[in-house]
């Protein structure tokens, strides 16, 4: 009775982990497929597809032009998020439940509607659709993903810190400088990685906000398009492998205590 | 010309509806060791911050050096303080803990490290300038903390509760410690605890507050001896009190009427006032005596052995709801169950008139 108890929750784990992982282990697998359709049985392995995404101009621009707006709008995210955590976190404000609710409210709002209310507005403002209306995009989204893990990981017993080092003659911006920023370096870190995970491989925005310079997903899905190809499976095995990294950085980050 | 190092006139704080100070006005001198005792909520740190200018008085001025520095930051004013929890920077080194105030100032790394290694030499940990805060123990952190307020030389150094974290040795310990580098340095120390014995070690100023006033100030002999008021009476150290009214009043005496019999004391009371009379333990004498103030029989109702003396309470026969506290030799013979007579010298009765 037991063993098979355990057979069949063998069974169901392998059945969970198979549903969430099938689907990338073909995609990784078809992208070393040697013929030109993504389809068993497998011929490979081969490496002409990924030669034949790193020979696309339009792929590899499209893939500098995403690590940049990943870069550029996490910095932005958690350089803002840090600071409103901060004021949340040091002074007493009018209203303080309420704003920090509100700052983390788009968390909750699909990013489609994100996006369609950022291009009614820079259509509104005269911003056209470009790279950097996609990053303000990106910021918009990832700024309240910062402030939460941010102002989570900001403690009373920092304010004493803080307190030390301007009773020691620092001057306000040497003590976010000198001693806050690197107090909270974990959970600033871990906010920047998540952050860009999220606009690495963030597409609906992306695709309302940019015309011809656009970032990778976008670009996938113009592939797509054009009908399935060894070659998309090799630049979204790219896509995947780079996402990894992120959030294998994001884990180290934030999980690895630094003994107190 | 001789002005106070620090001039506390008139200071009253409120935090919302709650009164935590009330015209506190303290002075204190160049090179003393200040202790400010009192029980949680007597708003003793609360003036300690109002000193680091962590906190801006609701009333009052606060004077340094004669200057006005009621409303100066803390970055701008000749004090350090040394917090409860230490408030290390855990990113720094220890060395670069305690160069961080100098580097503030512009000092140049050379001389920073030089002058940071000689605080360290100075509090024993020399050897720790390379380590990281969390490879410290409690006491080496605590230490750490010292030097690093030391090291840019303040007028004045405020101690939050220095010595709270410890266990019981190590604060005996620190404490003998804090008062050598004290008198090394020479610095003004100001020292806020709720622990008596500490304060009685290392004061040479002992300033006893309760709900935000001060009740007693002076040198700790002087307080425990002659505590001025009833709460000084038996926060610094255990008293017997015995409340009575002066019942008639002679040539430079008066006789107080108690619940164990009048009790005559010199002193020039007004007929009638109510008076207390505290009695410190060691100064109770437990069976018959031939001189000194009697106080009536009481029945021992517990003895402790605590090494060096014996610690019996007693509950008085005329008047139950009193008990004596007494402290006896440890080769006193008493047990409880005991009826006793108890006496004490008269010249030991302290007055309380509050």
């Amino acid at each position: 009775m037991r063993s098979v108890a355990r057979i069949v929750s063998w069974i169901y784990a392998l059945a969970v982990y198979g549903f969430i992982f099938l689907p990338v282990v073909v995609l990784v697998l078809f992208s070393l497929q040697s013929t030109s359709f993504p389809i068993p049985p497998f011929t490979g392995p081969s490496l002409r597809w990924y030669e034949a995404v790193l020979s696309d101009s339009r792929l590899t621009s499209a893939l500098v032009n995403s690590l940049l707006v990943a870069l550029i709008s996490s910095a932005a995210a958690v350089t803002l998020g840090f600071l409103s955590a901060w004021g949340f976190a040091r002074f007493v404000l009018p209203g303080s439940g309420l704003l920090r609710g509100l700052i983390t409210l788009p968390l909750t709002v699909s990013y489609l509607i994100i996006g369609m209310g950022l291009l009614v507005l820079f259509n509104w403002a005269g911003v056209p659709k470009s790279l950097l209306a996609a990053g303000i995009g990106h910021v918009v989204i990832n700024l309240p993903l910062c402030f939460a893990i941010i102002y989570s990981q900001m403690g009373d017993h920092q304010i004493n810190i803080e307190r030390a080092a301007r009773d020691l003659g620092a001057p306000e911006w040497k003590v976010l400088l000198l001693i806050t920023v690197p107090v909270m370096a974990p959970a600033i870190f871990a906010g920047f990685f998540l952050s860009m995970t999220f606009s690495w491989d963030e597409f609906v925005i992306s695709f309302l906000l940019t015309r011809f310079e656009t970032t990778l997903p976008v670009e996938i899905w113009n592939l797509l398009r054009s009908g399935l190809n060894p070659k998309t499976n090799a630049v979204g095995s790219l896509v995947f492998a780079v996402s990894i990294v992120l959030v294998v950085f994001f884990e180290l980050t934030l999980l690895r205590r630094k003994p107190a | 010309m001789n002005a106070p190092l620090v001039d506390i006139r008139d200071v009253s704080h409120r935090f919302g509806q709650h009164r935590v100070l009330r015209n506190v006005s303290l002075t204190i001198e160049a090179g003393s060791y200040t202790i400010l005792l009192g029980p949680s909520g007597s708003g003793k740190t609360t003036l300690l911050s109002i000193l680091g200018g962590f906190v801006n008085p609701s009333e009052g001025k606060v004077l340094i050096r004669g200057q006005d520095c009621t409303s100066v930051p803390p970055a701008k004013r000749p004090t350090t303080t040394v917090f409860q929890d230490y408030a290390l920077f855990p990113h720094m080194s220890v060395g670069g803990n305690v160069g961080f105030g100098l580097r503030m100032q512009g000092v140049d790394g050379t001389t920073r490290a030089a002058k940071a290694r000689d605080a360290l030499a100075l509090v024993g940990l020399a050897a720790a300038f390379d380590k990281k805060p969390h490879q410290l123990s409690g006491g080496q952190r605590q230490r750490v903390a010292l030097a690093r307020a030391l090291v840019i030389e303040p007028a004045v150094l405020l101690l939050d509760e220095p010595l709270g974290a410890l266990d019981l040795k190590l604060r005996r310990q620190m404490q003998d410690e804090l008062k050598a580098i004290q008198k090394r340095v020479g610095t003004a120390f100001i020292h806020v605890t709720h622990d008596q014995e500490e304060a009685m070690a290392l004061a040479d100023h002992c300033v006893v507050m309760n709900d935000g006033r001060i009740e007693d100030e002076g040198p700790p002999e002087r307080v425990y001896a002659r505590p001025a008021t009833r709460f000084s009476a038996t926060f610094m150290g255990e008293s017997t009190i015995l409340a009575g009214t002066v019942l008639e009043t002679g040539d430079r005496t008066c006789t107080i009427a108690t619940p164990v019999g009048p009790v005559s004391l010199p002193s020039a009371l007004p007929r009638g006032s109510a008076a207390a009379l505290a009695i410190r333990p060691e100064h109770l004498v437990l069976g018959a005596a031939s001189a000194g103030t009697k106080l009536g029989k009481a029945d021992v109702s517990d003895v402790v052995f605590q090494g060096s003396f014996k610690r019996v309470l007693a509950t008085s026969v005329e008047e139950p709801s009193l008990r004596f506290i007494a402290k006896l030799p440890a080769t006193a013979v008493v047990q409880a169950g005991d009826r006793v007579a108890i006496s004490c010298d008269t010249d030991q009765i302290i007055l309380l008139t509050d």
